[in-house]
């Protein structure tokens, strides 16, 4: 592989709590190429806070520590608020999971997706809107400029997806951070969301960091997988390898996903107590 | 074997817009009956429908032979209740475990919920110290066990499941659905559960009906879904779909 665009190591998220600080993220380590990489996890593993802490977005009183966090040749742990500012979007940017609550509501779709690309580059009006019309065809939006001038709840969930993925694309990143894009979507445009971010990941040759709790989808979309639990990476497999995943969470999260051709009379329940007094 | 649910030419508006048009469904008793299709395509309100939260319906609904008003009527609230899919939201923010699994009661006149909640709880899997905590103390998992332990406390002979599980964990939606293959066992219920998830239609239900704009396009038994051997070409995409997402 390449020289790696992200390298994290030792990353740990605290927060304070009435009784002792809380760890949430307990030293997790990875590299990122020009790759898709997947975290899975269930809700409190600390996939998202590990996806929110690259770009430096978790608050006081949380605090972020890392021996590493490297993006390309930038020290994030270092880097002043204005130069983070300066990465946040146009080096590396996030796809977050419900765009009914991530678009400006009093914004038209144009608008806020010029912006993305004004806050980072100068064009004239003619040009930026172009651009953003340009996207907007990108993410395979049938009618650009109807839809330029529509507000967020104007347009149905998949196209408000699409096009929170144009205003984080347009700035052509290096690296996408998408935290279950596609959760708050139904399954027959989820396909087809998934699908165009790929393409367009492959095109540009990004970074991808696909976090999601469906281990099923993330096994078929990345080309790595990182299983986390309880703030920590405790499996990391090549996605068409996690039939041979080995540690017991693993194994017990796969077991517990019923099949299409179901025929257990009862579904395996994870027994935490088992691997978690062995320390693992 | 009885008819459980009845329901002949169901028509469902809200205002103008027909969401459910000339639905007829035959569901026995005990029977769980699988209910799939995308957003939009009507399947939850039906279920809105026959619980009497959707008014604006016409045609035939009955419930073990009774056919069903419009208005809210308390023989079928005892005899069929709903889950909600989010168990954040189902819930009181303010009322503890006790006071929701009380409420019922108190409204339908029955005695006895200082005997009644503790073992509802202890069926639907619920720890007996979480019987005075607020659904902010408790995790999705118990938030949706509270919903479902609500729903049964009339003890109703019918449960309509409106996605319980979708807003889970894998693993605790593991557990739920064992929880819900169980109750079913043990109470002798019929359910309707409303997904988009094939699997788990295939773990929990009998059979199951492939609902798109309003309209069944295909009705047949989980055998079919699990072999796929289902007819109708939109069906078959579904499965398709469900298999290989990306």
């Amino acid at each position: 592989m390449s020289e790696p665009l992200l390298d994290v190591a030792n990353l740990r998220v605290r927060f304070p709590s009435p009784g002792g600080p809380v760890e949430v993220v307990r030293g997790v380590s990875f590299t990122l190429g020009r790759e898709r990489l997947g975290i899975v996890g269930e809700s409190g593993s600390g996939k998202s806070l590990t996806g929110r802490s690259i770009l430096r977005l978790i608050r006081p009183p949380g605090i972020v520590t890392a021996d590493r966090l490297r993006f390309s040749d930038i020290d994030l742990l270092r880097a002043g608020e204005w130069q983070m500012r300066r990465i946040r979007g146009a080096r590396i940017s996030m796809v977050m999971q419900d765009p009914k609550f991530s678009l400006n509501p009093v914004m038209t779709v144009g608008e806020q997706i010029g912006e993305a690309l004004a806050v980072h580059k100068r064009l004239p009006r003619g040009q930026m809107r172009r651009r953003v019309l340009d996207m907007l065809e990108a993410v395979q939006i049938r009618d650009p400029e109807r839809v330029f001038g529509l507000y967020p709840h104007e347009v149905s969930g998949g196209m408000g997806q699409r096009v929170m993925i144009a205003m984080m694309l347009i700035p052509e990143p290096a690296i996408l951070i998408a935290d279950e894009p596609t959760s708050a979507l139904d399954v027959s445009v989820q396909g087809e969301v998934l699908k165009l971010m790929n393409d367009l990941i492959t095109r540009k040759g990004m970074g991808l960091i696909f976090i999601s709790h469906d281990l099923h989808l993330v096994s078929q979309f990345c080309d790595r997988i990182l299983v986390m639990y309880r703030g920590r990476i405790v499996e990391e497999c090549a996605a068409g390898e996690l039939d041979r995943a080995s540690h017991p969470y693993t194994r017990g999260l796969i077991a517990a996903v019923p099949r299409i051709d179901e025929t257990r009379e009862e579904l395996p329940v994870l027994d935490r107590g088992a691997w978690e007094e062995a320390g693992a | 074997m009885t008819s459980a649910i009845s329901l002949r030419g169901v028509s469902v508006s809200y205002g103008e817009t027909p969401v459910v048009e000339d639905l007829s469904l035959e569901i026995a008793e005990g029977e769980c009956f699988g209910l799939v299709g995308e957003s939009g395509s009507g399947k939850s309100t039906l279920l809105r429908a026959i619980t009497g939260l959707a008014p604006d319906w016409t045609g035939g609904i009955s419930l073990f032979g009774q056919a069903r008003g419009k208005s809210i009527d308390r023989r079928f609230s005892a005899l069929c209740q709903m889950v909600f899919q989010d168990p954040y939201g189902s819930l009181h923010p303010r009322q503890t475990v006790d006071a929701a699994l009380s409420e019922p009661l108190t409204i339908h006149g029955i005695a006895g919920a200082d005997t009644k909640v503790p073992a509802m709880m202890a069926a639907c899997g619920l720890d007996p110290r979480f019987r005075f905590r607020l659904p902010h103390q408790l995790s999705g998992g118990q938030r949706q066990r509270v919903a479902i332990a609500r729903a049964l406390m009339l003890s109703p002979r019918i449960l309509l499941l409106d996605e319980p599980t979708s807003a889970l964990d894998v693993s605790v939606q593991a557990e739920i659905l064992n929880l819900l293959k169980r109750l079913r066992r043990e109470q002798k219920l019929t359910y309707i559960l409303v997904t988009h998830d094939l699997p788990v239609v295939s773990f929990l239900c009998d059979r199951l009906a492939v609902m798109r704009q309003g309209r069944v396009v295909e009705v047949a038994d989980v055998a079919a879904l699990r072999a796929n051997t289902m007819t109708h070409p939109y069906s078959r995409e579904m499965v398709a779909r469900s298999e290989r997402r990306v």
